[in-house]
């Protein structure tokens, strides 16, 4: 038994020291945030002096050429839209692919696998040309569109593999009673199909807010940059102001954390669910 | 359950679906194709065509490959650059068996602990970092002065320097930074893989006198193969799509020895607003993701049978 107990701490001992490290670069980032440039410029591990302030995440809210708070308001406004609207085009294509069978339907969800594979940069210079002819080019709109249709693949994706796994006979039963697909679609399997609906929210959510390559090719007025865009631009001119940049890492950091705390469940079902079956 | 759906899917094969059951593809459809297909079949139009239009099948292609942006044949030899493309196939070579190695032991050592999603968590920070601001922090973790790296090395005795400013560590540090940053994903899969290994096999390997070392090599990863598939396409679809992190810390410098595939493309793109070669580039890019997702579209299909 002292064997089991010695193996235990020893795995205990191992589990802290590797977490701590992994979480160290976090620890660095808000430290450096929250203190005064000239108190970690020989690194935010020295705390005497250690002089709290919230100067950076005034700065970074304010600055003066990428304001984060502009910054975050677009990264809402694109990322909501962003999220509901592929999620309800994808439900629906999602029933089809698990519950109607043709080989027209097999070749189709081939090519939504193979859509998942696409790297951003095979679609990036016709996405350009095309919302330059549209007039969609540097609107959100444009970018909302995108996103929308880059989430479809994954989306239909997940939502097919959870559909499968829902029992048929009820659905059966309720067309022999003359319901119409669309029927049994939205009255029997929508509503129990909640869970899977915001593992899909949430990963689209936070995928859509971290992005930053369809943003940096379809959006380049400076009112209109989001807030991964906005980061790169405060370097400052002659040094890194540090301060300011972390501070703005972290205001960018606070809603997928906030997600990952309150969402962890779906996050990581959908994550799981999303990749395997 | 199985049963019942294998009885209905075998009674419904080969039936046509009906305009009625189109209409629940066709919104999606209709996106992806204007969206998505249109845009990868123009790009695969532009990468035969030269700058002027004219139809020069792989000439691009010969272009792009022998350009010393893409595989510089001196760096092969004597180091960095080596070119966006050797650069890729290094960040799989060490960031693909690190992360998925140490996402398994780490789900392993956890696994019985209580408290453990605290653990997991830390891990998984990482992961729900916008690879934005994953590239602020490598730079900051990297730096001569603020950056704790070179502090635990001073501490050792070690030199120190900005790693991510000179060429010849520049990749590499990037390279073990994004270790740090996706370690999580295979931990947090391999974490539910081992949740659905029943317990029976253990206590039975234990009762037979089976060491820790023989039960994790015949028992655990065998039964976690599906959870490798899966860690393993999704980590080089990863790799091979790395773009935001190299912008911010470094933009692919110094002299393009930190420069990869999705960067390279961008430059030839939206800098020198190069198309054909900027095809290429994606072109390229876009059969290895296709080459690396042959195992998985194979697995979902099985499984939709």
């Amino acid at each position: 038994m002292k064997k089991v107990q010695a193996i235990n701490a020893v795995k205990y001992l191992l589990a802290i020291v590797i977490s701590v490290i992994w979480v160290l670069p976090f620890l660095g980032i808000v430290m450096t945030s929250i203190r005064p440039l000239q108190e970690v410029i020989y690194g935010w591990w020295n705390v005497k002096p250690f002089t709290p302030s919230v100067t950076n995440y005034v700065n970074a809210w304010n600055h003066p050429t990428a304001p984060l708070s502009q910054g975050t308001f677009n990264s809402l406004l694109v990322a909501l839209p962003s999220t509901l609207i592929p999620i309800l085009a994808a439900s629906l294509a999602a029933y089809g692919f698990a519950r109607f069978r043709s080989p027209l339907v097999t070749f189709l969800f081939i090519l939504i696998i193979l859509l998942m594979a696409l790297p951003q940069q095979m679609i990036a210079i016709p996405i350009f040309q095309l919302m330059k002819n549209l007039n969609l080019l540097n609107t959100y709109l444009g970018l909302i569109i995108i996103h929308s249709a880059w989430g479809l693949p994954w989306i239909i994706f997940f939502l097919r593999n959870f559909f499968i796994t829902l029992p048929i006979e009820i659905e059966e039963s309720a067309k022999i009673d003359g319901a119409s697909d669309f029927v049994v679609f939205s009255r029997i399997i929508l509503p129990v199909s909640w869970p899977a609906l915001i593992s899909s929210i949430v990963l689209q959510f936070m995928w859509v807010w971290s992005d930053f390559f369809l943003a940096l090719i379809l959006i380049y007025s400076p009112d209109k940059l989001l807030a991964t865009q906005r980061i790169p631009l405060m370097r400052g001119q002659y040094h890194v102001d540090w301060g300011v940049l972390t501070a703005a890492s972290v205001v960018s950091m606070v809603a997928p954390l906030f997600i990952f705390a309150f969402l962890q469940k779906y996050y990581v079902r959908g994550l799981v669910g999303w990749t395997t079956k | 359950m199985s049963f019942f759906h294998h009885q209905n899917q075998k009674r419904r094969k080969n039936v046509k679906i009906t305009l009625h059951q189109l209409a629940f593809f066709l919104p999606a459809l209709l996106i992806m194709i204007i969206f998505l297909l249109y845009p990868v079949l123009n790009t695969l139009w532009m990468s035969f065509f030269s700058e002027e239009n004219q139809f020069v099948f792989l000439d691009n292609y010969k272009n792009v490959l022998s350009s010393k942006d893409i595989i510089n044949r001196k760096g092969l030899t004597q180091g960095f650059p080596m070119g966006a493309l050797p650069h890729n196939f290094l960040w799989i070579l060490i960031h693909l068996p690190f992360t998925t190695f140490l996402g398994l032991l780490l789900a392993v050592l956890f696994k019985d602990l209580k408290y453990n999603y605290i653990f997991k968590s830390a891990i998984f920070l990482g992961m729900v970092t916008p690879m934005v601001i994953g590239g602020v922090i490598l730079r900051f973790v990297y730096e001569k002065e603020v950056g704790i790296v070179n502090a635990v090395l001073a501490f050792l005795g070690f030199q120190t320097h900005t790693w991510t400013a000179y060429p010849e560590t520049a990749l590499l540090s990037l390279i073990f930074g994004s270790v740090w940053l996706w370690t999580g994903f295979s931990m947090i899969i391999y974490s539910s893989g081992l949740g659905n290994i029943p317990k029976e096999y253990y206590e039975a390997a234990a009762i037979d006198g089976a060491t820790p070392f023989t039960i994790f090599f015949r028992i655990t990863i065998p039964l976690l193969k599906q959870m490798t598939v899966v860690v393993v396409t999704m980590t080089i679809l990863w790799e091979l799509k790395i773009f935001d992190l190299v912008y911010v810390a470094t933009m692919g410098g110094p002299g393009g020895a930190s420069n990869v595939l999705a960067l390279q493309m961008y430059f030839y793109a939206f800098r020198q607003f190069n198309f054909p070669n900027s095809s290429v580039i994606a072109t390229l890019l876009m059969a290895l993701t296709l080459f690396v997702t042959i195992p998985l579209i194979k697995s979902s299909l099985r499984e939709g049978k």
